[in-house]
């Protein structure tokens, strides 16, 4: 697959673009703006970029206000700290106050690597999953990415966007459009699903490949909406297939694959099912490729997981 | 416009009002719903730009109750102001209604829904910040508990009003040196707050919280340094009004038996009568 850019700097881009067209888009930062891509929209648009310091509470508190005030607000800060350090302000201020800001978490998951865990964020789905009024949204390439930013532009209700920070490829789709809350279509197939978001969706779809080889075709979507989940296709997949893996960068516990394992119980659709993410432990120090290969969320070992779900009975 | 002689015979009435609530639906914090009363009074009275008719208008002023537990104070003065009918407040923290213990966007005339500490500032700085963007000449208005200001949000939030020269900004600190487990200065110091304020910024006066007069010859007069956030330290007394309620800590979140209501409500009855 060809390799792009990293989504960062696309959600960037595409956010100056938005800027240049409503002036009452504000981006705030927490002197963040260098990590999140934003020096060239700081230069370009000086009048529409907030600055608020190392102060994570505060820069969603303001947020807020700014937007009582009808700004369009994008509140921009490292995942780890914003979906924590300001979890109160995110619940109470954005859902609850039903401020419409997009809070946006860079360089999630393990992007930081060998930063350790006060930089990572295997916790943000599960919070967030918990509180009322946000949509929670992980885009999977450079394509999702301006997609999603401009979905999260025009959305009525609080979103939370999520970013890593290194360079993805241009997924193949068999979709070509993009809707909030509806998981994109990468590439069919009978015999399991791959339901991945974010930047696991690439490892998905090089397992998908691998397994094509061997005469094992598999769905692949990228369900870049975790809140509110696309039940739909997520029943079709069980039901068409009958073996479903989740694969996210986020802990095992109130993730992605708790939020279909939950929904297919309820709806007592059978199927093979396994969550593939980071178990409840301290996790391992490394790189982000070398900790996603640790945890087995590469091509090979999806495919290796795909294999032994397949042979199950 | 309302006279101090008015004010005063409102905030009277407004503490009338307020047992009753308390009384009826037998909660409420007592203790700092009346020591703030006073300036909820001068404000809704005599300083703020709003109204029902007006509390949609993007040029409005703006008011934050960043101590949302005192709740039953500004639901009184709200509906004295005519923003809901005051029948409405016979629902008080009854099933499904919108007046609940804490301030939110259910009820006409609420900005911002509060209740956890620490955040009102925040949100008024940004408010604040998007007048000046905009070159309106509204004013944020928000009131905080003294013992709320540990929260370290607050810091966070003065620092940025004064980078951004916020003037159109006014905090409201009601001094009553009472929390729930007791003195502010024993539970964790606060003092010097005047200082600490002008040291992030600010632009500091202070005032008896509880004096109508005093509290309009402060904020009539904001900002009081123009390029800097205005803070008026606004010393009260917690369950001001009634004397057995009157700075004991008790009073908190206390609710008078028919006993204390009944002596509660001649105390107010008498000065009413003074005022008359």
């Amino acid at each position: 697959m060809e390799i792009a850019k990293a989504n960062l700097e696309v959600f960037a881009a595409t956010l100056l673009e938005l800027a240049r067209q409503d002036s009452d888009l504000l981006v705030v930062t927490s002197d963040s703006r260098g990590s999140a891509k934003l020096a060239s929209f700081a230069k370009a648009a000086p009048g529409q970029i907030v600055e608020v310091g190392i102060a994570e509470q505060n820069l969603v508190g303001v947020a807020a206000g700014l937007a009582a005030a009808g700004k369009n607000v994008f509140a921009v800060s490292p995942a780890c700290f914003l979906t924590a350090r300001s979890l109160e302000q995110i619940k109470n201020d954005l859902c609850y106050s039903d401020r419409p800001v997009t809070a946006v978490g860079i360089s999630s998951g393990v992007s930081y690597g060998a930063l350790g865990t006060t930089h990572h964020s295997l916790h943000d789905y599960a919070v967030l999953r918990a509180i009322h009024n946000i949509v929670i949204v992980a885009p999977a390439d450079n394509f999702e990415t301006r997609e999603a930013v401009q979905a999260a532009a025009r959305s009525t209700k609080p979103v939370y966007l999520r970013f890593g920070k290194k360079p993805m490829p241009h997924l193949p789709r068999v979709d070509s459009g993009f809707e909030l809350g509806k998981a994109s279509l990468i590439r069919e197939g009978i015999d399991l699903t791959f339901l991945a978001c974010g930047e696991t969706v690439a490892p998905a779809y090089e397992a998908a490949e691998l397994l094509a080889r061997e005469g094992i075709h598999c769905r692949v979507l990228s369900v870049h909406t975790i809140k509110p989940l696309d039940q739909a296709a997520i029943w079709q997949a069980a039901t068409e297939t009958g073996r479903l893996i989740t694969v996210e960068e986020h802990s095992v516990n109130g993730g992605l694959g708790e939020a279909c394992a939950s929904l297919l119980l309820q709806e007592g659709i059978p199927c093979r099912f396994k969550i593939v993410g980071f178990p409840d432990d301290h996790t391992v120090t490394g790189n982000q490729e070398e900790i996603f290969r640790h945890y087995g969320i590469d091509g090979t070992r999806l495919a290796m997981t795909a294999r032994q779900l397949s042979e199950k009975q | 416009m309302l006279t101090e002689s008015d004010l005063q015979r409102k905030s009277v009435q407004y503490r009338k009002e307020l047992l009753r609530l308390i009384k009826g639906c037998g909660s409420g914090h007592t203790g700092g719903d009346l020591s703030c009363l006073d300036i909820l009074n001068v404000l809704y009275n005599r300083i703020l730009r709003v109204s029902p008719e007006t509390c949609k208008s993007p040029d409005r002023d703006y008011y934050i109750q960043s101590k949302g537990h005192c709740a039953e104070a500004l639901f009184v003065v709200l509906a004295d102001k005519g923003f809901f009918p005051k029948k409405d407040l016979e629902t008080l923290n009854r099933y499904g209604s919108h007046y609940i213990g804490h301030p939110t966007r259910g009820v006409n005339g609420v900005e911002q829904n509060t209740g956890a500490l620490g955040h009102g500032l925040a949100v008024a700085g940004g408010i604040a910040l998007a007048g000046k963007m905009d070159r309106k000449d509204y004013r944020v208005f928000t009131l905080l508990g003294d013992g709320e200001l540990a929260e370290g949000s607050n810091w966070e939030a003065a620092m940025m009003a004064a980078h951004y020269r916020l003037d159109n900004l006014v905090a409201i600190v009601d001094r009553n040196g009472l929390q729930i487990t007791g003195s502010t200065e024993d539970v964790c110091q606060l003092a010097p707050l005047d200082e600490k304020f002008e040291a992030f910024g600010f632009a500091v006066q202070r005032c008896n919280g509880n004096d109508v007069g005093e509290l309009v010859r402060a904020l009539d007069t904001v900002p009081f340094r123009p390029g800097k956030p205005s803070l008026v330290l606004a010393k009260t007394r917690k369950g001001k009004g009634i004397s057995f309620m009157e700075n004991v800590a008790k009073w908190h979140h206390g609710v008078p038996n028919d006993d204390e209501f009944s002596r509660a409500m001649a105390e107010l009855e008498a000065a009413e009568a003074a005022l008359a």
